[in-house]
C-alpha cells in the first residue's frame, strides 16, 4: 500500500490544479458573457486585421 | 435609425413613441456618464439593444477600435452593454455614440450608478464556493469508493484511517468556505428567531462534518465527509443558477430602464445652455424641454404654450394644455411645442414625493409572505429534530451505549437534511424564469413567481395597461368627405398625437393643398385654402361655443371660414388582444377588475366595451391603495397590472403586481414582472407558468419526502451506512432536477 503515498498526493495535485485554472479563469472575467464568448470563435483573427468587404458582414447579420 | 426604431417594436409602445416623435429627440449627452478609470482613461457603458448575434459583436468592437483614443472596447452579448475605455483628449464620448449609429446600432448611455454591483460578487461568490466545493466532492468520493471498496475486500484499519484523514482535510475547509452561503444565512433566520431551509441544512452538514471529524480521530468505521461535501455541492448549483437568472432578468430590466436614461438641458443665467443629470436638477433652475421629450422635473411653466401628455403619471388619457404659470409633473410628456420651466422640484408635496410617500407605506403591508420553501422548513425542521430526538431516546431505552445512540441520531439528521428541498424551489424558479425571459416577461421578484400562483384576483389600471395610451379616430361627425380630407391635410404637418391618429386614419385620402400652413402651439394647425383661413384644433381656437359635448375622449374641430366648425372625435385604443385576455382570465376563474385615474365615461365605455362589470374611475393613488386593502381584507390575492406613476403605489401594495415595460421608471421598479410587446398576452402566459412551477414545486417537495420515508426507517434503525446516505442524496436531488426541467417540456396555449 506504499504506492498510495505517491497516487495520493499525485490525485490531489492534480485536482488542485484544475481547481486553481478554475479559479483563475473566474477572476479573469471569462465567465461573465457566456454568450459572447460562445459566437467569438466565429471571429476571424485575420479578418480583424484585414477587414472584408462590408457585404459580408450584412449576410452574416441574418 | 429608422429601421433601427422599428426593429424595437417589441420593446414596448412608449418607447416608439418617444422615438417616433423624432430621432434625436431626448437623446441623452453620454459625457455624463462618463467615469475615470485609475489609469486615467475615460471609461463608458452604453447598452446596444440590437446585438444578437458574432457579426454585430465584431461590428460593434471594430467600429470602436477605428476611432482614435480608443483603448478598449469590449461588447458583452448576455447584458448587451458595451464597455469603452478611451484616451479622453483624443476623442469626446459623444462621437463614440455617433460613431455606433453609423455602424447601425443605436446605444444609449448605461448609468453606472444602475450597475448592481452586489449582484455580480453574489455571483462571482457562489461561482467560487462551487469550485470549491467540485473539488473537495470529486476527491473525497474518489477516497470513498476506495474505502466502499475496501469494506467488501479487506482494508487494513491503518489505511482506512489514513483515508479517513486524507478525506477530512479536504473536507474541513471546503466546508468552512463553500457552506458560507448556508451559514450565513441560516443565522439571519435564526437571529430574526425565523426558520429557513437553510438552518437544518446548515445543521445537517456542520453535525455531519463534525461527527465525521470524531469518528475519524477514534477510527471508527462511518464517516459522512463525503455525503456533507456533495450535499454543499449540489446545493451551490442551485442557488447559483437561481441567482443568475434572476441577475439576467435585472440586466435586462436596468437596460430598459437605461433606454429611457434623461439629462436636462438648463440654461444658465447667461443664456447657455447645457445639459445635466436630471437628478443633479435644483429648485429654481431654468430648464428648456424640447418637444417630444419628457419633462425632467416638477416645476412651473415660463414660456410657451403646448400640450401634456399626462397618461404616465396620472393616467388622464386626455392630454391637457399648459400656458405659463401652469404646473407641469417630472415624467410627463410634451408632445406639441418648447417649453421653458422653472424647477421646483425638491418640495415636499411634489406630486413624486407624494407617491414615494405612499409606496413606502404600502411596502410594509408585503413584508409579512413567507415563501413556500421557508413555511416547509417550519413544519420540516422540528419535526427532523424532534425524530432525531426520539432516535437518541429509542436507542438508549434499548441500552446501547450513549456512542451508539448519538452515531444513530445524527445518521437520522444527515439522511433527512433537505438537499432535494433546498433544491425543490429553486431549480424550477430557475427554468421557469428562463422560459418566461424568452416569452419577453422579466421576473423582477425571487419571490413573484410563488405569489402569482396564488393570485385570484386581477386588478386592471386603465391608460397604457388595457389600452395603449394611443388616441384613435372614432368618430368624424357631421364632416364631409372634403372636410375630412381637408382636416387630414391639416393633421399631416403636426405631431401632435390627435393630429397623427387624423392623419393616419386618412393616410391614403388625397389631401387640397394648402398654404401658410403653421402650427399655433397649444392651440393646433392653421392654413389658408382659397382665401379662406382653415383652424383645426381645440374648442377655443375654431370658435367652438361653450357647447356641451357628450363625448368623454379627445377631440379636435376643424373650422372653414364663418362654417360650423366639425367635430372629430378620439378614443384611447384598447390593446388589440385586450378583450380576448380579459374572457380568457375570466374564464379561468380570476375575479377582473378595473381602477383607473382617468373620468368616468372613459373609464365606463372601455369596461363595457371589455366586459368588465366592476370598474372604478378617478381613482387617486391612496384609494388604489384603499381599494386593495379592502380586497385584502376580503381574503383575495391581488394581481395589480399597472404603469403610470400613479400605479406605483399600488403596484407595491397588491400581493403581486406586473408592469409593462412602457411603464414609469418608478413603476417598473416597483413590478416584480415586466413584460414586453404591445399585448396582454404575457399576462395569461406568465400565470400559466407560475402555476406551473407551484405545481412542480409542490411535487419535488412530494419527491424528496418519498425519499425521506425510505431513508428514515433506515437511520432510525442504525442501518445508515456512508454509502445509503451518499445513494439516496444524490438520487433524490437529481429526480428533484429533473422533474423541474419537465416545465420546459409543457407546452402552454
Amino acid at each position: 500500500m506504499a504506492v498510495l503515498i505517491y497516487l495520493v498526493p499525485a490525485a490531489l495535485i492534480l485536482g488542485g490544479l484544475g481547481l486553481a485554472a478554475f479559479l483563475w479563469s473566474l477572476k479573469s472575467g471569462q465567465y461573465d458573457d457566456m454568450e459572447g464568448a460562445a459566437q467569438r470563435i466565429l471571429f476571424d483573427d485575420d479578418e480583424m486585421e484585414n477587414p472584408p468587404p462590408p457585404k459580408r458582414d450584412a449576410e452574416k447579420k441574418d | 435609425m429608422n429601421e433601427t426604431a422599428a426593429s424595437e417594436a417589441g420593446s414596448g409602445q412608449g418607447t416608439d413613441r418617444e422615438k417616433a416623435a423624432g430621432p434625436k429627440a431626448g437623446r441623452v449627452d453620454p459625457s455624463l456618464f462618463v467615469r475615470k478609470t485609475s489609469e486615467g482613461l475615460a471609461q463608458i457603458d452604453l447598452v446596444v439593444q440590437d446585438m444578437h448575434c458574432a457579426g454585430c459583436l465584431r461590428k460593434v468592437e471594430r467600429g470602436l477600435n477605428e476611432l482614435p483614443g480608443v483603448e478598449y472596447a469590449r461588447a458583452n452579448l448576455s447584458t448587451k452593454r458595451v464597455a469603452v475605455r478611451w484616451q479622453p483628449a483624443q476623442l469626446k464620448p459623444a462621437d463614440i455614440v455617433e460613431k455606433l449609429a453609423d455602424t447601425g446600432f443605436e446605444a444609449v448611455p448605461f448609468d453606472p450608478k444602475l450597475l448592481s454591483a452586489l449582484d455580480e460578487t453574489e455571483e462571482r461568490r457562489l461561482l467560487r464556493a462551487l469550485g470549491v466545493a467540485g473539488f473537495a466532492a470529486a476527491n473525497v468520493m474518489l477516497i470513498s469508493v476506495g474505502v466502499w471498496a475496501g469494506l467488501a475486500s479487506d482494508m487494513e484499519l491503518s489505511t482506512r484511517a489514513f483515508f479517513y484523514w486524507i478525506s477530512a482535510l479536504i473536507a474541513l475547509p471546503a466546508i468552512a468556505y463553500a457552506g458560507q452561503p448556508f451559514f450565513r444565512s441560516a443565522l439571519r433566520a435564526l437571529r430574526a428567531r425565523t426558520m429557513n431551509m437553510d438552518v437544518p441544512i446548515s445543521l445537517a452538514v456542520l453535525l455531519a462534518t463534525g461527527m465525521s471529524l470524531i469518528q475519524t480521530i477514534v477510527n471508527a468505521s462511518h464517516v459522512y465527509f463525503d455525503a456533507s461535501v456533495t450535499l454543499l455541492f449540489f446545493l451551490l448549483i442551485g442557488r447559483y443558477l437561481d441567482v443568475q437568472a434572476r441577475a439576467k432578468a435585472c440586466s435586462a430590466a436596468q437596460n430598459l430602464l437605461g433606454l429611457r436614461a434623461m439629462a436636462a438641458t438648463v440654461i444658465g443665467p447667461d443664456g447657455t445652455q447645457h445639459s445635466v443629470p436630471v437628478e443633479n436638477l435644483e429648485p429654481g433652475m431654468k430648464v428648456s424641454v424640447a418637444s417630444g421629450t419628457r419633462i425632467p422635473a416638477d416645476g412651473e411653466v415660463l414660456t410657451g404654450r403646448a400640450d401634456i401628455d399626462t397618461s404616465l403619471v396620472t393616467g388622464e388619457s386626455v392630454p391637457t394644455a399648459v400656458a405659463p404659470g401652469s404646473k407641469v409633473f417630472a415624467g410627463t410628456l410634451n408632445i406639441s411645442a418648447p417649453l421653458t420651466l422653472r424647477v421646483t422640484k425638491r418640495d415636499d408635496d411634489s406630486l413624486l414625493a407624494e407617491i414615494v410617500r405612499l409606496m413606502e407605506s404600502a411596502e410594509q403591508g408585503r413584508a409579512g409572505y413567507v415563501r413556500l420553501a421557508d413555511r416547509a422548513a417550519r413544519i420540516y425542521a422540528p419535526a427532523v429534530h424532534i425524530l432525531a430526538a426520539a432516535t437518541l431516546a429509542l436507542w438508549f431505552a434499548l441500552g446501547a451505549g450513549w456512542e451508539t445512540a448519538f452515531t444513530h441520531a445524527i445518521a437520522v439528521l444527515i439522511v433527512t437534511c433537505p438537499c432535494a428541498l433546498g433544491l425543490a424551489v429553486p431549480v424550477v424558479q430557475v427554468v421557469a424564469t428562463g422560459r418566461l425571459l424568452k416569452h419577453g416577461v422579466l421576473v423582477k421578484a425571487s419571490d413573484g413567481l410563488e405569489k402569482l400562483a396564488d393570485a385570484d384576483t386581477i386588478v386592471f389600471d386603465k391608460t397604457g395597461t388595457l389600452t395603449l395610451g394611443e388616441p384613435e379616430l372614432v368618430s368624424s361627425g357631421e364632416a364631409g368627405p372634403a372636410e375630412i380630407a381637408l382636416a387630414v391635410a391639416l393633421a399631416r404637418q403636426s405631431r401632435h398625437p390627435l393630429a397623427r391618429a387624423l392623419a393616419a386614419h386618412g393616410a391614403d385620402i388625397a389631401a387640397p393643398a394648402l398654404s401658410d400652413i403653421h402650427e399655433v402651439p397649444g392651440m393646433g394647425m392653421e392654413a389658408v385654402l382659397d382665401g379662406e383661413t382653415v383652424r383645426l384644433g381645440n374648442r377655443n381656437f375654431t370658435g367652438t361655443a361653450g357647447e356641451a359635448s357628450s363625448h368623454a375622449g379627445p377631440e379636435l374641430w376643424l373650422a372653414k371660414g364663418r362654417e360650423t366648425p366639425r367635430q372629430f372625435r378620439f378614443a384611447d385604443r384598447a390593446r388589440s388582444d385586450a378583450a380576448e385576455t380579459i374572457d380568457r382570465l375570466t374564464r379561468e376563474g380570476f375575479a377582473i377588475e378595473l381602477l383607473s385615474g382617468d373620468r368616468e365615461e372613459v373609464v365606463r365605455e372601455l369596461a363595457d366595451k371589455l366586459n368588465i362589470a366592476d370598474w372604478r374611475a378617478e381613482a387617486r393613488p391612496d384609494e388604489k391603495i384603499a381599494r386593495l386593502e379592502e380586497l385584502r381584507a376580503q381574503g383575495r390575492k391581488v394581481l395589480m397590472v399597472g404603469d403610470g406613476l400613479n400605479d406605483a403605489p399600488a403596484l407595491r401594495a397588491a400581493h403581486v403586481s406586473m408592469s409593462p415595460s412602457s411603464a414609469a421608471d418608478v413603476s417598473q421598479t416597483a413590478a416584480d414582472f415586466i413584460f414586453q410587446g404591445a399585448d396582454l398576452k404575457p399576462i395569461v402566459e406568465t400565470i400559466r407558468i407560475a402555476r406551473g412551477a407551484r405545481r412542480l414545486v409542490v411535487q419535488n417537495f412530494g419527491l424528496a419526502l418519498v425519499y425521506n420515508a425510505i431513508a428514515v426507517p433506515l437511520a432510525v434503525a442504525g442501518y445508515v451506512t456512508p454509502l445509503i446516505a451518499a445513494i439516496a442524496m444524490s438520487s433524490s436531488s437529481i429526480t428533484v432536477t429533473l422533474n423541474a426541467v419537465r416545465l420546459n417540456w409543457r407546452r402552454i396555449d
